[in-house]
C-alpha cells in the first residue's frame, strides 16, 4: 500500500450492512408488512396495494448487469423523474422502480425502452439471467458470462418482455463447474472433457500442495517428483474432470479453448410451490464454447424453452412439465441425444435409478 | 478515424453491440471513450483477447484494506506484457442494501467515489448478493474504501468468512413476507460483521432471507442458512374475491390449476367457495400465487430454518434441509433468540468442519442425530421426508 502518497483520514467504522430505512420509499415505508394484495397490469408491471388502500406500481427493466456508472446515474435519473428518489434491483439484475403514480408508468416504460432498457421479466416470462463474471474478472473461467447472457437474451427477447411461458423461467450461466450462476430451470454451465494439465515446472513454488490434495473430490490428486522437483500428479483414470483443484493450484491448467466445452442442465427450481425444490438435471453436454455467440448453445436453448412452452400446462415449471410428461418424452420432444454420460455415477446415484417396473413406450 | 478514437480496435467484441438485450460491450465503450481511462482500455482490450483465444487471463493475489482480511479480490493479469493498462484489476465487494432497496442520493455518491478511483464499472449485483466495484489499483482501494466507509458503505465477505447476506424484497414491497427480511438480514449481519471481515472459519458461510416459500433468492439452493417466512394458522380467504376469480377464469380453471396443483390436495371448490384444510397444507404458496387478491398468508408468522444447501463441490449439489419448523419471529427478543440460535449451530460447525467443508458436508458426515444435539435441537418429523429405511443404528440400552 501506498502510504506515502496517502495520507489516511478516516477511521474505519465496522459499520456492516447499510441502514437501508433512508432507501424506502415514502409509500413503501407507510405500508411497510401492511400490503394486501398485488396485480400484473401488463408485462414488466406490478401494482401492489396496500391495506390502507395505498397503490405502488413497479416497473422492472433488464439491465446488462456489467453496468457503468454512467449506466447506474442515467437510471438514478430516471428514479429521480418517475419514482421520487428510489429504485431497487432484483436477484436476476433488474433495475425496478416504484411510484404511487400511474400516470407515471407509460412515460417511464417509454423512457426505459428508448435507452435500451427492455421492460418486462415479470409473472410467467423469461427473466434476466443470473451470470457469473467470466472473463471480466473470475480467475477460473472457461467461457465469458456477460457475452453468453447478452447473446441468450437477444434471442429470448421476446419472452422477456411478454408473459407468455407456462410460469415463470429462470435462466442462469457459469463459466466453470463451480456454477456460481446457481440452480435453474435451464443453466449452461462449463463442462471440462480432460483432465488438467500440470506446470510440473512452477508447481511446487506457487501451491500449497496439500490443500489442493484436498479440494479433490474422488482424491485423485497425489504428490510425485518431476525432474527432483515436488509436485502434484492426477490419476487420470479417477479424475472427474471438475476443475476444483484448479481453484487451489494455477498450475494444474483445467480450462482449454477446445476442450472446455458447454453443458445444459434442466428442471431445477428454487420455489417451494407445488413441489418441492430441485436439482437440475444434465441433457446435452459436448457442445462448442463458440464466443461471441455461442450459437450451437443458443439453438438448443431455444429449443428447449420454445417446446417447453407449447406442451407444458399453466404453472408448470420446467421440471414440473418433465415429471408429467417423463424425461423420454422430453428427449423425443427436444430432439436431444440421451447417451451414457448422462446415467449418474457419482455419490447417492442411484437415488436417480428408476427403481420399478415405471416404464413409458 | 481510428486514430481520433481512445479505444483499440475490438472486432469480436463489438458483435456484442448489435442485438435488443443491453450490451455491456456498448456500455464499457461509451464510458470509456468519455472518461478515457486506461484502466478500462486495457480491460477491453484483455477481453477481446479473451474473445480471441478462449482463455481467461487472470489470477488472485492479496490485496485488501488495513483491519480487513476480506472483501477485496485481487485480480493481476496475466497478459500484462501485451495489455499493461489493466496489469491490475481487483474487485471491491460491498454489502449492499437489504432487499437492494436505494436512494439515488446514496448510489449518485458511490458512483461518484468509484469513477474516481476505479474503472467505472460495477456489478449490480454478485450471485452472493454484493454491490462489486470491478476494477482497481491496489493504491486505490484503500482511498475508495475510507470514502464509501465514511458514505455509511462496509466491505462484503470472501474466502472462508460469512459472506454478504441477500434479502428479497420483504415487506417493503410483498403482501406474502411472513417476517421483516431486510431487518432481519441488517442485524444477522451486522452480528457476525466481525466474521465477514475477518476469516476465520472451514469456509464459506452463507446467509439469505426469504420472506414466504416462494424463496426469491434461492435460499434453499444457494446458502448455508436459509431463513423463510411461513405461518402457522390458516390461510385467510376472501370469498367474495374467490367469486371474482370464478367469474374472470372460470371453475373449471380454478379447479385444474389450483385444486388438482395443491401438493396435498387441501383445496375443494363448493358452489362459489373455497374450503382449504390447512391442517393438510404445506404452505406451498401455490394458491396464494394465482389467487393473490382472495387469499392471504395467515397471522401467526415466523421463520422455518432450511441448512446445508451448497453447489457441487464437493459431494455434489446439495439443497437446505429444514432444521427448525418454525420459529416466532415477531419482536426484537425473538430475532435475539434467533441469532443466538444461529450462533450455536455456527460454533459447533467451526469447531468441527473440515477444512473447505460447508455446513451442509459436516452435517452429512457427522450425522443428523449429532447435529441436533450440539444445536439443543429436538428431532421432528419435519425434518425427514420419511423415518430411516436400514435398522444401521444403536440405540440407547
Amino acid at each position: 500500500m501506498s502510504t506515502t502518497t496517502y495520507e489516511r483520514k478516516w477511521k474505519t467504522v465496522e459499520s456492516g450492512v447499510r441502514n437501508y430505512k433512508d432507501s424506502l420509499h415514502p409509500v413503501i415505508k407507510k405500508n411497510y408488512g401492511k400490503w394486501k394484495y398485488h396485480e400484473r397490469p401488463r408485462p414488466g408491471v406490478l401494482k401492489h396495494v396496500g391495506e390502507s388502500g395505498d397503490e405502488i406500481f413497479t416497473v422492472r427493466a433488464g439491465t446488462h448487469r456489467q453496468v457503468t456508472v454512467d449506466t447506474v446515474r442515467f437510471l438514478c435519473d430516471l428514479a429521480d423523474k418517475y419514482a421520487d428518489g428510489y429504485l431497487r434491483f432484483t436477484v436476476r439484475n433488474n433495475v425496478e422502480f416504484m411510484t404511487p403514480k400511474w400516470a407515471n408508468v407509460e412515460p417511464l416504460i417509454k423512457e426505459l425502452e428508448s435507452n435500451g432498457h427492455p421492460v418486462g421479466g415479470t409473472g410467467n416470462s423469461i427473466s434476466a439471467v443470473a451470470h457469473t463474471q467470466g472473463w471480466i474478472h473470475c480467475d477460473i473461467p472457461a467461457t465469458d458470462a456477460s457475452g453468453v447472457n447478452k447473446s441468450m437474451m437477444d434471442s429470448l427477447f421476446e419472452d422477456f418482455v411478454k408473459e407468455e411461458m407456462p410460469n415463470r423461467v429462470r435462466l442462469s450461466t457459469s463459466c466453470c463447474e463451480i456454477n456460481c450462476g446457481g440452480q435453474a430451470d435451464l443453466a449452461v454451465i462449463v463442462q471440462h472433457t480432460r483432465p488438467p494439465r500440470i506446470n510440473h515446472e512452477i508447481l511446487g513454488s506457487i501451491c500449497e500442495m496439500p490443500k489442493a490434495v484436498a479440494r479433490c473430490p474422488v482424491a485423485a490428486i497425489r504428490p510425485t517428483v518431476v525432474n527432483g522437483k515436488a509436485s502434484l500428479m492426477v490419476v487420470e483414470e479417477k479424475c472427474v474432470v471438475c476443475g476444483a483443484c484448479f481453484g487451489a493450484c494455477p498450475a494444474m491448467e483445467i480450462n482449454h479453448p477446445e476442450h472446455s466445452k458447454l453443458a445444459i442442465w434442466v428442471g431445477g427450481k428454487h420455489s417451494n410451490s407445488r413441489t418441492k425444490p430441485t436439482n437440475m438435471k444434465l441433457v446435452a453436454h459436448g457442445l462448442p464454447n463458440n464466443p461471441p455467440h455461442w450459437p450451437e448453445v443458443n439453438k438448443v436453448v431455444k429449443k428447449i424453452l420454445m417446446t417447453y412452452k407449447s406442451d407444458a400446462k399453466d404453472w408448470e415449471r420446467m421440471g414440473e412439465w418433465i415429471d408429467r410428461i417423463g424425461w423420454k418424452k422430453f428427449f423425443e420432444k427436444t430432439e436431444l441425444p440421451f447417451d451414457r454420460w448422462m446415467i449418474d455415477s457419482y455419490r447417492h446415484a442411484r437415488v436417480s435409478l428408476n427403481k420399478s417396473a415405471h416404464v413409458r413406450f | 478515424m481510428s486514430d481520433k478514437k481512445f479505444l483499440n480496435p475490438t472486432p469480436i467484441l463489438d458483435q456484442l453491440e448489435k442485438g435488443p438485450w443491453p450490451s455491456f460491450v456498448k456500455g464499457f465503450k461509451e464510458y470509456a471513450e468519455k472518461s478515457k481511462k486506461p484502466i478500462l482500455r486495457g480491460l477491453i482490450d484483455q477481453l477481446e483477447y479473451s474473445y480471441k483465444t478462449k482463455t481467461g487471463y487472470w489470477k488472485g493475489g492479496t490485496v485488501g484494506v488495513v483491519g480487513y482480511g476480506s472483501g477485496v479480490i485481487s485480480r493481476f493479469s496475466m497478459v500484462a506484457d501485451k495489455i499493461p493498462e489493466a496489469r491490475e484489476f481487483h474487485t471491491v465487494r460491498v454489502q449492499p442494501t437489504p432487499g437492494f432497496h436505494y436512494n439515488t442520493k446514496e448510489l449518485r455518491k458511490l458512483c461518484d467515489a468509484w469513477e474516481e478511483h476505479g474503472s467505472g464499472i460495477m456489478t449490480m449485483h454478485g450471485q452472493t448478493g454484493n454491490l462489486q466495484f470491478v476494477g482497481i489499483t491496489e493504491k486505490e482501494v484503500q482511498p475508495f474504501f475510507d470514502k464509501v466507509n465514511e458514505q455509511g458503505w462496509d466491505l462484503g465477505g470472501a474466502g472462508a468468512a460469512t459472506r454478504t447476506g441477500n434479502s428479497c424484497v420483504g415487506p417493503a414491497r410483498c403482501e406474502m413476507a411472513c417476517y421483516d427480511t431486510l431487518e432481519t438480514m441488517f442485524q444477522v449481519m451486522g452480528h457476525y460483521v466481525d466474521q465477514i471481515h475477518r476469516p476465520e472459519y472451514p469456509y464459506k458461510m452463507k446467509f439469505k432471507f426469504s420472506g414466504c416459500p416462494n424463496d426469491c433468492n434461492n435460499s434453499i439452493q444457494r446458502s448455508d442458512i436459509a431463513t423463510i417466512g411461513i405461518w402457522k394458522d390458516k390461510i385467510a380467504i376472501d370469498q367474495a374475491e374467490v367469486k371474482n376469480y370464478i367469474q374472470k377464469l372460470s371453475k373449471d380453471y380454478l379447479v385444474n390449476h389450483v385444486a388438482m396443483k395443491c401438493p396435498t390436495k387441501a383445496i375443494e371448490f363448493k358452489g362459489d367457495s373455497m374450503i382449504i384444510d390447512d391442517s393438510n397444507c404445506v404452505r406451498c404458496m401455490h394458491c396464494l400465487n394465482v389467487m393473490t387478491k382472495a387469499l392471504s398468508i395467515g397471522k401467526q408468522r415466523g421463520v422455518t430454518l432450511l441448512m446445508g444447501g451448497k453447489g457441487h463441490l464437493k459431494v455434489g449439489n446439495m439443497l437446505g434441509s429444514m432444521v427448525v419448523p418454525f420459529f416466532k419471529m415477531e419482536t426484537q427478543e425473538d430475532l435475539d433468540n434467533y441469532i443466538k440460535l444461529l450462533d450455536r449451530i455456527i460454533n459447533w460447525w467451526a469447531d468441527s468442519a473440515l477444512d473447505h467443508e460447508r455446513i451442509g458436508e459436516t452435517i452429512e458426515r457427522v450425522g443428523m442425530q449429532e447435529f441436533l444435539e450440539a444445536a439443543g435441537l429436538q428431532p421432528s418429523l419435519d425434518m425427514v421426508s420419511h423415518p430411516r429405511d436400514n435398522p444401521f443404528f444403536k440405540a440407547e440400552y
